[in-house]
């Protein structure tokens, strides 16, 4: 068993570091052995003051403003900027790189963007309540809200809070200080029961419902629909965050879907358990998105996507509560019920709880990565160890620009023996090994398990890289491969700071396909950046992240600087649009985890056929008639 | 949206300040050796895969690839043959095909090449703009060259040209006859040739090696790939309808996906005088073409005592086939099926293919330059035979007229070879000098050049003298179809407004579609575009004062009789020529012909026809047209092929043919007819 961090300080200080642990480390077993069980708590829902949400464990309080960006990603503390000499910095304490100087940055930034420090463009400040439109309040629905205790708010700032997710366009207009239609109020069921209420008063009244999570939508899913007339009520399941029982016989746990990806780990491992499910947004983002969206978390080789990892859904919906009667692994007895609710995006109902299985605490994890001579060999390496179906816990390759970007965020480092020694890795590979620089790509590992078979599994991995020309590069290059998974959002923030903007997204696809795929989406985006009148070639960059038995999970990412441009989201739009079109006539999915939202419904039909389409509408219509849960997501 | 020809063709290439560049003068001044020794260091293409491949490399990829294996198990079962033996027939059709490229072969090459560029031609010219878009474009993505095909000079000399501005050399696809010859064919496959046979038919492992061969070729990007989409070489001088196969062949690894895009590079080579003039003429009177033997092309070095004044290469703008087929291909059709699988191709990809063709082609046509031979081609072949052969044309109406025609072609965006400092006699006489073997200039009047008298003391029968005016007659012909693609639009509205005796413009459009049809074969249509065609047609017309347009009508104007009877002029051999074969089609007792025979008797007829004074034109013997009506009338659904013992015989619906022939003579207007689709790939 790993060492124990540090355990006096306050509680405050042991949530962060335990959060530490659980993102950027993937190392270490929880500190105290407790295996007290959570017992199922009576729902306090009507307690309208609730204690200081982190003392008790959780990360997101009702405001969530006191700790996160209106306009960024993540915590208000943690930020990249550019300091007085011009050297790129990460503020805060709460991740590995917090309080780190990255020396490189600045000359990639400015030599891959044509941007410069000295030209910035800053966000507005502070946005003034009057941007945000008086709430348009159904108020008979209120009144009845109001007497079941259950805590709402009509504030601007709870309200532009639940209005937009993390796609480029509405980060863009936030940072303009433009805010279009935003919910009208804002509801905090602290429980099951607490849904039903609210479901029901919505239908009686006739308000229109947009469940909330962690906001971290990429898809556009939590914009309000402009034509829609009625009161709009964001419900926001954040306090819904209780573990409610964990059944160590059958492996597994009870929990209320609005708990967020980290406190559901850490309060898990706490019991010596995890679900083993981590998404890039795992700190943020929350149970009842994962099941709503049909997410994949990194570790899917050993624990599965959501969709594997769910038991059992409880969905408040107007019609009723929809739920299976039994908690067998597997059923027979028609569709299974559970893929009307996995990936329905809020269109249908509230995920209340879920049920999931858990697994205890891996015994031991490593980190690797392997070098490899170009793209191609990479993924054909990968699809080797798909075929021999030993992928590890996860397995991720990054093209050469990628692998180019992460050498340009290491932070300072503090010996020289380490640059000695990194010195000398470059010298290996390029000079001896020859290895082009603009050409090598890198593969990053993680391996979870028994230590014996970790390490036997990791021989056989490195053996088959072997074959294709790879190199074993070192735990290190592996470790922050994945740490730079969680901090390359708020990258993203500091683009925008000057005149870069970027966006990333996903697709499934064959595996002979792959490739191609890569090539041309990468060709397209910058054909369409320059056909657009983007006066800087943009990046255009992509990595495969996950393998499967037939294909594999890319993801793209492109950002150029927008300087020059009268419309840069428009052309921003226009290039992203070009992409999936890209995406789609190159046999890539819609999407393999993101899901359709607004931003891709306009393909749905395509990728599901019409009838296909005339199934999934039915459902809706049978469920929510009057449109309730009205916020036009995938169909 | 998808595009059309008026959005591609033309622009780019017809920039006037074209800078042509004589490679011969610096090749003077370098001399032969220094030019095959020169260094050659072309910036290759960048694509991801482009990790040197070597032609062995190429052969074994071919070889291994899962689209071959699924192909031998697939005529394993079909044949009874074992797997290994499938392959081991591939493997022998992929060494009879594959290229072998090696730079000292072009260096080889090149030297004896300079040599008789020099001997052969006054200039070798080549547009420099062209070649250095070229250069660039060849770093992006795969190249495909698309020069056109008049001469056996064609074959060599782009590579000559790319080898001597630093451009990497194409790998060549040719006929798989130039391969028997000995000594020649490994020196062409050295030089980065590699071989197809003619007709492939239903041979399934042969068409599915060619087919992997091509598609890698591209997919690898290892070398620009060069083919003549007109298939064979023009034995006319006229431009031919493309050939699709190999083009889909070609285009297929976009339509996959398997590259980003495709370069097409049309290239129009453009011969003041061709090398095989005389040769073409007599393969088209049914003399047959000596086989391409080493001795026989030994025997040719007599030709090469000649001049044959200049050359022009003109490298078209690179086109882009992923700009090309937006909106004409949906690359998803192709996500649900292996792509390694063989694929019957959809409707939607055969018409993409068979547009893509048509356009290069129309562009290798704009590319091209008009020699002042070719415009006076035109005028000669509008003088009775009588007037050519024994009174002679007045010199000086002859280049009046010329000088009349060279205003209308310039009209007519042609681009023209017409040396600009020279005092125009002075470009008229030389003309006719360099052309002496078919004219002669005595007393100020022109006299065609009969050929020579067979070495028979028999006095000759009077067949055998219209064969001696009947070959002059068709090498001017070629000539003149060197330029027909100018005026064949505007020359069937005229005909059109002739035929249909009216002005309603619907109705002359009518007419211009139902002549489409017919000439489909003898003059290259983008099927689907012939109201632009038309609109075209009217444009050209009303900008040389012929006609007036408006909304509703075409109407003749005074000034304009003199430029429409020339159009018409222009056009009736090729309308007599098909009335002869409609005729002989009807009038013959039988049903069903077959090919062998129906040509020669076809020829005879016309030969009487000739001589009896009935028929005016000696091209109705040109075996090349006779064809083309055959596939004009196929494609009407006239006539139906079929290949009952091997030999192609035709099964004629003479009421079908009798009324197209009343349609285009104007006696029963002409009405929408049924036209089948494309040829298959």
């Amino acid at each position: 068993m790993a060492t124990n961090s540090g355990n006096g300080g306050s509680d405050r200080q042991r949530v962060a570091q335990q959060r530490l642990r659980i993102i950027a480390g993937h190392l270490r077993r929880p500190e105290d052995g407790n295996s007290a069980i959570l017992a199922a708590e009576e729902c306090k829902g009507h307690v309208s003051e609730k204690t200081d949400a982190s003392s008790e464990g959780k990360t997101v309080p009702r405001r969530r403003q006191e700790i996160m960006k209106w306009n960024g990603w993540g915590y208000s503390d943690s930020k990249f900027l550019f300091n007085k000499n011009g050297q790129a910095e990460f503020t805060g304490k709460r991740y590995r790189l917090s309080g780190m100087i990255i020396p490189a940055l600045k000359d990639w930034f400015e030599g891959t963007f044509g941007a410069n420090v000295h030209h910035k463009s800053p966000a507005t400040p502070i946005v003034t309540s009057s941007a945000v439109q008086p709430p348009n309040l159904n108020e008979a629905f209120v009144e009845a809200l109001k007497s079941t205790g259950i805590p709402f708010s009509i504030d601007a700032e709870d309200r532009l809070f639940r209005g937009h997710g993390h796609c480029l366009n509405e980060i863009f207009a936030l940072r303009e200080g433009k805010v279009g239609r935003v919910p009208d109020l804002v509801v905090w069921p602290n429980c099951h029961d607490d849904v039903l209420k609210i479901v029901e008063l919505a239908c009686k009244h006739n308000v229109c419902l947009i469940p909330y999570g962690g906001g971290t939508s990429v898809s556009s899913a939590l914009e309000c629909p402009p034509e829609e007339t009625r009161s709009i009520v964001s419900l926001d399941t954040s306090q819904m965050n209780r573990i409610l029982w964990i059944d160590e016989k059958n492996l597994t746990a009870h929990v209320e879907a609005g708990i967020v990806g980290q406190d559901l780990e850490r309060l898990l491992n706490e019991s010596g358990y995890c679900t083993g499910h981590e998404p890039d947004s795992m700190e943020f983002s929350s149970l009842g998105g994962w099941v709503s969206t049909r997410a994949s978390g990194m570790k899917k080789n050993v624990y599965g996507n959501i969709e594997d990892l769910v038991i059992h859904i409880k969905m408040v919906t107007p019609k009723g509560v929809i739920e299976k009667s039994c908690q067998g692994p597997r059923l027979s007895t028609g569709p299974d019920v559970h893929h009307f609710i996995l990936g329905s995006e809020g269109t249908l109902g509230v995920v209340t709880e879920v049920t999931m299985k858990i697994r205890p605490l891996p015994e031991y994890q490593k980190y690797g990565s392997v070098v490899f001579p170009n793209f191609e060999m990479g993924v054909a390496c990968l699809r080797e160890v798909a075929r021999q179906r030993c992928a590890p816990a996860s397995i991720r390759l990054m093209d050469n620009t990628q692998f180019k970007f992460g050498h340009a965020l290491k932070p300072q480092v503090s010996s020289l023996f380490t640059s000695f020694l990194d010195g000398l890795k470059t010298f290996y590979i390029t000079k001896f090994k020859g290895f082009d620089p603009n050409r090598l790509c890198v593969a990053t590992l993680l391996f979870e398990g028994g230590r014996e078979k970790v390490l036997q599994h990791e021989k056989q991995v490195y053996d088959i890289a072997a074959k294709f020309g790879g190199l074993a590069a070192g735990e290190d290059n592996g470790q922050r491969g994945y740490m730079l998974t969680f901090v390359i959002a708020y990258l993203r923030d500091l683009g925008m700071d000057y005149y870069v903007i970027a966006e990333s997204f996903e697709t499934s696809v064959p595996w002979d396909r792959v490739l191609d795929i890569c090539r041309n989406v990468k060709a397209r985006i910058v054909y369409e950046c320059k056909d657009k009148g983007v006066q800087f070639a943009p990046l255009s960059s992509c990595r495969v992240t996950q393998t499967y038995d037939s294909g594999a999970c890319v993801y793209f990412y492109f950002a150029f600087n927008y300087r020059g441009l009268s419309d840069p989201v428009h052309t921003f739009e226009q290039v992203e649009h070009a992409a999936r079109e890209e995406i789609l006539a190159n046999g890539g999915s819609l999407s393999h985890h993101h899901g359709v939202g607004k931003l891709r419904k306009k393909w749905m039909r395509d990728t599901v056929s019409t009838v296909g389409l005339g199934m999934l509408k039915s459902v809706k219509d049978y469920v929510d008639p009057d449109n309730i849960f009205g916020n036009r997501n995938l169909l | 949206m998808t595009n059309t020809y008026r959005d591609w063709g033309g622009a780019g290439l017809r920039g006037d300040d074209e800078e042509f560049v004589d490679m011969m003068e610096e090749l003077r001044r370098s001399g032969d050796l220094g030019h095959s020794l020169r260094t050659f260091s072309p910036r290759p293409y960048e694509g991801e895969r482009a990790t040197s491949v070597s032609a062995g490399d190429l052969n074994k990829a071919v070889l291994e690839s899962q689209y071959l294996r699924y192909i031998a198990k697939e005529i394993a079962k079909e044949t009874g043959q074992s797997v290994e033996e499938v392959r081991e027939d591939a493997r022998g059709l992929m060494e009879e095909m594959s290229q072998n490229l090696q730079l000292g072969f072009i260096r080889l090459m090149g030297y004896t090449l300079s040599k008789v560029l020099k001997r052969l031609y006054t200039s070798v010219n080549v547009n420099m703009e062209g070649l250095n878009t070229l250069q660039r474009a060849v770093q992006g993505h795969p190249v495909i060259l698309m020069p056109n095909h008049r001469s056996y000079m064609d074959f060599l000399i782009i590579s000559y040209i790319l080898f001597t501005y630093d451009i990497p050399l194409p790998v060549i696809a040719a006929g798989i006859r130039n391969a028997g010859m000995k000594m020649v064919g490994e020196i062409l496959r050295r030089s980065g040739a590699f071989f197809i046979r003619r007709a492939i038919g239903s041979d399934k492992l042969y068409w599915a090696v060619l087919s992997e061969y091509v598609k890698t070729i591209v997919r690898t990007g290892i070398a620009p790939l060069e083919f003549y989409v007109e298939g064979l070489r023009s034995r006319t001088l006229k431009s031919q309808v493309p050939k699709l196969g190999m083009m889909h062949m070609v285009l297929e690894p976009f339509f996959k996906g398997e590259v980003y895009d495709i370069t097409l590079v049309p290239i129009s080579i453009s011969y003041e005088r061709v090398l095989e003039e005389s040769l073409l003429a007599h393969e088209l009177l049914g003399v047959p073409k000596p086989k391409e033997s080493t001795t026989a092309l030994l025997k040719a070095t007599k030709v090469l005592q000649e001049d044959y004044g200049s050359m022009h290469v003109n490298f078209g703008r690179p086109l882009s086939v992923r700009q090309l087929c937006q909106g004409r291909i949906d690359r998803c059709r192709f996500n649900l099926i292996p792509r390694d699988l063989p694929q019957e191709p959809s409707a939607e990809a055969q018409a993409c293919v068979s547009w893509l063709a048509h356009l290069m082609v129309r562009i290798q046509e704009d590319g091209s330059l008009i020699s002042p031979w070719s415009l006076m081609a035109c005028l000669l072949l509008q003088a009775p035979a009588t007037v050519l052969t024994e009174e002679g044309l007045p010199w000086q109406q002859l280049t009046n007229k010329t000088l009349w025609l060279r205003k209308l072609a310039l009209d007519f965006g042609a681009r023209l070879n017409w040396p600009g400092q020279v005092p125009d006699c002075d470009v008229m006489s030389s003309t006719v000098a360099l052309h002496r073997s078919m004219v002669h200039l005595k007393a100020e009047r022109l006299y065609l050049v009969l050929d020579q008298e067979p070495a028979r003391k028999s006095p000759v029968s009077p067949e055998e003298g219209a064969l001696r005016v009947a070959a002059p007659v068709l090498m001017l012909a070629s000539y003149r179809n060197q330029c027909v693609h100018v005026f064949a639009r505007p020359a069937m509205l005229a005909t059109a407004i002739q035929v249909a005796k009216t002005t309603q413009r619907d109705e002359l459009f009518t007419v211009f579609r139902f002549l489409q049809d017919v000439f489909s074969h003898e003059f290259i249509f983008i099927t689907e575009e012939s109201s632009q065609d038309f609109e075209e047609a009217c444009l050209l017309l009303k900008k040389c004062g012929a006609v007036h347009v408006s909304q509703q009508e075409v109407t003749v104007s005074e000034a304009g009789l003199e430029v429409l009877s020339f159009l018409r002029a222009l056009l009736q051999p090729f309308i007599d020529s098909y009335q002869v074969m409609f005729r002989y089609l009807c009038e013959n007792g039988e049903h069903v012909f077959q090919e062998q025979r129906v040509l020669p008797a076809v020829r005879n007829f016309a030969t009487k026809l000739i001589l009896s004074g009935e028929l005016h034109t000696y091209e109705a013997l040109s075996s090349d047209t006779q064809k083309n009506v055959l596939l004009a009338l196929r494609r009407l659904d006239a006539v139906t092929k079929s290949r009952p013992s091997g030999q192609n015989e035709y099964r004629v619906n003479k009421e079908a043919v009798r009324r197209i022939g009343d349609m285009l003579s104007g006696k029963i207007p002409p009405q929408m007819l049924h036209t089948l689709p494309d040829a298959r790939l």
